[in-house]
């Protein structure tokens, strides 16, 4: 049974427009699924919608096989939200903060927990800190820590690490780490490919309130492993010459420079034997310059590549996509 | 039901409460101060007594509904409308809780805050005039019912406001003309025969009639009328409150 069930969601608001157009997706107890999407995706939306903030207009959802709007609260207490605004109240302590979460989820009093929450996310020190003292990090550790005040068995991350500096997010990661070996299911949304990379073990793409795909990471990072190396050459080239027709290079800029793309994830690169080529050639090379496809080239790849296959597909016709 | 939470909200709204204390026990004993001095010296003067009962005692059950009224819908409007402001209220509509478990967290505290105050004003009257209350126990009553139904009655005020203003506007612009309208500093027989009619259109009249008759006995309108008035309007801001939980208006977009 899939810890998180979502059947043909669609979200309409009032002034007619659709956030979710018939999203399905499973989620497996114990598992790391990373959300990437634009702003606007869908992505808050179909969180809130698992969360019972949102009411979803059609579809179905389940959290541990209950159903959230006529088993909400069996559902719920499975669920801890850390949501992307900073919303805490500004004049309460850190502890208490904490501990209201846990009283509010049904869950009798156990400073214990609290402590070890609190010290598993640096923030013991400031427990008896209001919540305005605290340093934008800070907050977003209370968050995480009113989230998990109340042992949840689901655990959803919307952008924790926007806006944080590198070493929380390290610390950020470790934590989600720990709680996936705790069995936790943990569903992240985020702008940042290395996140997705760091601690997801699938990763679903979702634009304009459709799942684009949802896919192992080890297979999508295959793909999002391209990279170009940029060879700015002394002499422009009319042709490129025969020795180096076997690689994948392409001429642009009038000649003047030559891009090889080639694949981070497999053994070799062949940017060495390239460059040997290049001297036994005789062109001299200027400067070379490396980049690699952002999650956006990525995006707009999958978006494009999407639209092509199904023309004029309907809304929802990728719903399937994101069953596993 | 889900207790733990009811008592949270209730300990988090009370704490807020204690916070500002000072503010909260010193405002009222100023005003109902200033509110004796004007009108019980002032105006009192020139009444001498209201149906036997001299004039600066008659006007203390009003003053005590004048304040358990305002305070209760302000407190509790506050009290939902600022985690909806600040953004907190995702915690509440993603706990496993009911609207009926919120709605006792928040009318609760709300309701015993403006009980307490209710209670200091009545204290802080017994320095200026000589008080006896006839029925103690209708009188808590009254005045627990009073503080429930208008904290809901907040508590709607707050899901419905979009912003500050329209928080402050219900009170300001139907509550507190209701409540000087409603016979709080005097009694109604005082009025000519048609604004007396008109006035019975005012519900706080059958309210503040019922608390005073706690006080001397003496009732403008009949004593059951009162009690009737003021559970037809709690289950009235109930229905709402249930209706607001089960469509989502205005806090699930």
């Amino acid at each position: 049974m899939a810890m998180v069930e979502v059947r043909d969601v669609r979200k309409k608001y009032e002034g007619g427009f659709e956030a979710l157009k018939g999203v399905s997706l499973q989620i497996e107890e114990g598992e790391i699924l990373a959300l990437l999407g634009p702003n606007g995706a869908g992505k808050t939306t179909l969180i809130s919608a698992i969360c019972g903030i949102t009411q979803p207009s059609e579809g179905t959802i389940r959290v541990g096989g209950h159903d959230v709007v006529t088993d909400y609260r069996a559902a719920r207490s499975l669920v801890g939200l850390v949501p992307q605004e900073i919303n805490l109240e500004p004049f309460q302590k850190v502890a208490d903060a904490v501990r209201f979460s846990r009283g509010l989820f049904g869950k009798p009093r156990n400073d214990a927990l609290v402590e070890e929450v609190l010290r598993k996310l640096s923030l013991w020190d400031k427990r008896d800190s209001r919540v305005v003292e605290l340093s934008g990090g800070m907050k977003r550790r209370v968050l995480i820590a009113k989230a998990l005040s109340h042992e949840p068995r689901v655990l959803f991350l919307d952008e924790p690490t926007a806006g944080v500096d590198v070493e929380l997010r390290r610390d950020m990661w470790e934590t989600v780490a720990e709680l996936k070996a705790d069995g936790v299911t943990i569903i992240l949304t985020t702008h940042y490919i290395e996140e997705a990379e760091a601690i997801a073990d699938r990763i679903g793409v979702i634009n304009k309130g459709e799942i684009l795909l949802v896919e192992d990471k080890q297979s999508l990072m295959t793909r999002m492993g391209q990279k170009e190396l940029r060879i700015e050459l002394a002499e422009p080239l009319d042709a490129i010459p025969e020795p180096l027709r076997s690689f994948e290079l392409a001429r642009v800029d009038e000649g003047r420079s030559l891009v090889y793309s080639y694949n981070t994830t497999s053994e070799r690169s062949g940017i060495a034997r390239l460059m040997g080529q290049l001297t036994d050639a005789g062109i001299a090379v200027r400067d070379v310059a490396t980049s690699q496809n952002s999650l956006e080239d990525i995006f707009v790849g999958l978006v494009s590549a999407q639209q092509t296959a199904t023309p004029d597909a309907p809304d929802g016709a990728c719903k399937t996509a994101g069953a596993k | 039901m889900n207790w733990s939470a009811v008592w949270s909200i209730y300990r988090f709204e009370m704490d807020r409460f204690f916070r500002t204390f000072a503010q909260s026990f010193i405002s009222p004993v100023i005003s109902t101060s200033l509110y004796f001095v004007v009108f019980g010296a002032a105006i009192g003067s020139r009444i001498d007594q209201v149906d036997g009962v001299s004039y600066g005692a008659f006007i203390v059950p009003g003053l005590i509904m004048l304040t358990v009224m305002t305070q209760s819908i302000s407190n509790a409007s506050f009290g939902i409308y600022f985690p909806k402001f600040i953004g907190t209220i995702y915690e509440l509509l993603s706990a496993p809780v009911n609207f009926l478990e919120i709605v006792m967290g928040y009318v609760g505290a709300a309701a015993t805050k403006s009980l307490f105050i209710g209670l200091v004003i009545l204290a802080t009257s017994t320095f200026f005039v000589d008080i006896t209350i006839q029925h103690p126990l209708a009188m808590i009553a009254f005045m627990v019912l009073t503080c429930l139904s208008f904290a809901l009655m907040g508590f709607i005020i707050g899901i419905w406001a979009g912003n500050f203003e329209q928080l402050q506007l219900v009170p300001l612009l139907v509550v507190t003309p209701l409540v000087f309208l409603g016979g709080s500093f005097y009694s109604i027989s005082m009025l000519p025969p048609f604004w007396q009619t008109v006035t019975l259109f005012n519900p706080v009249v059958y309210l503040i009639s019922g608390f005073r008759w706690s006080f001397f006995g003496l009732a403008d309108v009949p004593i059951a009328l009162s009690l009737a008035a003021i559970a037809g309007f709690t289950l009235l801001c109930l229905g709402i409150i249930w209706w607001i939980f089960r469509t989502g208006w205005r806090i699930r977009q």
